[in-house]
């Protein structure tokens, strides 16, 4: 454990990078590295977060630019060996947009940003992301394009797979479903709009982001 | 090489809402214009490009809209394709 590394990738207009930083080696006592999105080798690190912002400035959609860095590449090989990926806000729709992650974020119905606490249920223990003990737990959302999108067939593969991670208490943004936070069929992706590393002191509010981001560092 | 000239349109599918057409369709209101059913938002890319064939510019530019401009989760997209004769 104490070698271990996690990734956090920066792409021009991320800017919670320093935040996970702040979380994972401040709260949580976890080594990490920045990683340029043009770094095709990402073979030296245990898991990778993609974290939020506007990368290349949300331009044509959210994420779109992104997926075509070098870096997301690279990150089709190692999702495949099992290790784990998060994608927060930003790196959910970065996910979405490249295919790791079924379904689309697009505008929330209210046309607001939104910037407050969420209350949301953990559906899922697959992938151990979160802790089983809690049914509820309270993370920060930030977004103005954080409304989940997926077909009546996509929903149905989510269920039957037990693949929804977070559904809203009260749905702010108009994601179908409710959903909040989706992953994938080995449970070594987790995609998800609110910010765990924004929830990770009392002093700011609460701690219920540390076990997700622990789990960075935990085997499934 | 030959230039052509393409105007890719892509509109959010109608299954999706578009909240941000919902805002211009009540301003349209307030602007006094009656009798809109529906205003939907959606974007046009113009690209100018080089091929040798109408085939290939079309080729060309359907890998871009399928891959790059248009999500195809939420997003339609069509396209204009013409050759420039300069």
């Amino acid at each position: 454990m104490s070698n271990f590394t996690v990734g956090i990738v920066v792409f021009p207009g991320s800017n919670c990078d320093r935040d996970i930083l702040w979380a994972l080696e401040g709260c949580l006592g976890i080594k990490t590295k920045f990683i340029w999105h043009e770094s095709s080798d990402i073979s030296e690190f245990d898991s990778i977060v993609l974290p939020g912002g506007f990368s290349y400035g949300d331009y044509l959609r959210c994420g779109a630019v992104a997926r075509f860095s070098p870096l997301i590449n690279s990150l089709i090989d190692f999702v495949k060996t099992g290790r784990r990926v998060i994608g927060i806000c930003n790196g959910f729709q970065i996910l979405t947009e490249s295919g790791f992650l079924p379904g689309a974020l697009t505008t929330n119905k209210s046309l607001d940003f939104i910037c407050k606490d969420s209350e949301l249920e953990i559906i899922t223990s697959k992938g151990n992301w979160f802790n089983s003990s809690n049914n509820k737990i309270n993370l920060p959302i930030a977004h103005g394009e954080g409304r989940y999108f997926c077909d009546e067939d996509t929903f149905k593969e989510l269920s039957d797979n037990d693949l929804i991670a977070l559904r809203y208490i009260s749905n702010p943004n108009g994601s179908s479903y409710d959903i909040a936070g989706i992953i994938n069929k080995n449970g070594n992706v987790l995609g998800l709009m609110p910010h765990p590393e924004r929830a990770c002191d009392n002093t700011i509010g609460g701690n219920d982001g540390l076990f997700t981001l622990k789990s960075l560092i935990e085997s499934q | 090489m030959n230039q052509f000239e393409a105007k890719v349109s892509i509109r959010l599918r109608p299954s999706v809402l578009d909240p941000a057409g919902e805002a211009i369709k009540s301003a349209a209101s307030k602007l006094g214009v009656e009798g809109i059913n529906s205003l939907r938002i959606g974007k046009l890319i113009e690209v100018n490009l080089e091929a040798k064939e109408e085939k290939e510019a079309k080729e060309k530019i359907e890998l871009l809209s399928d891959r790059l401009f248009a999500n195809k989760v939420i997003e339609d997209f069509d396209y204009d394709l013409k050759e420039i004769n300069e």
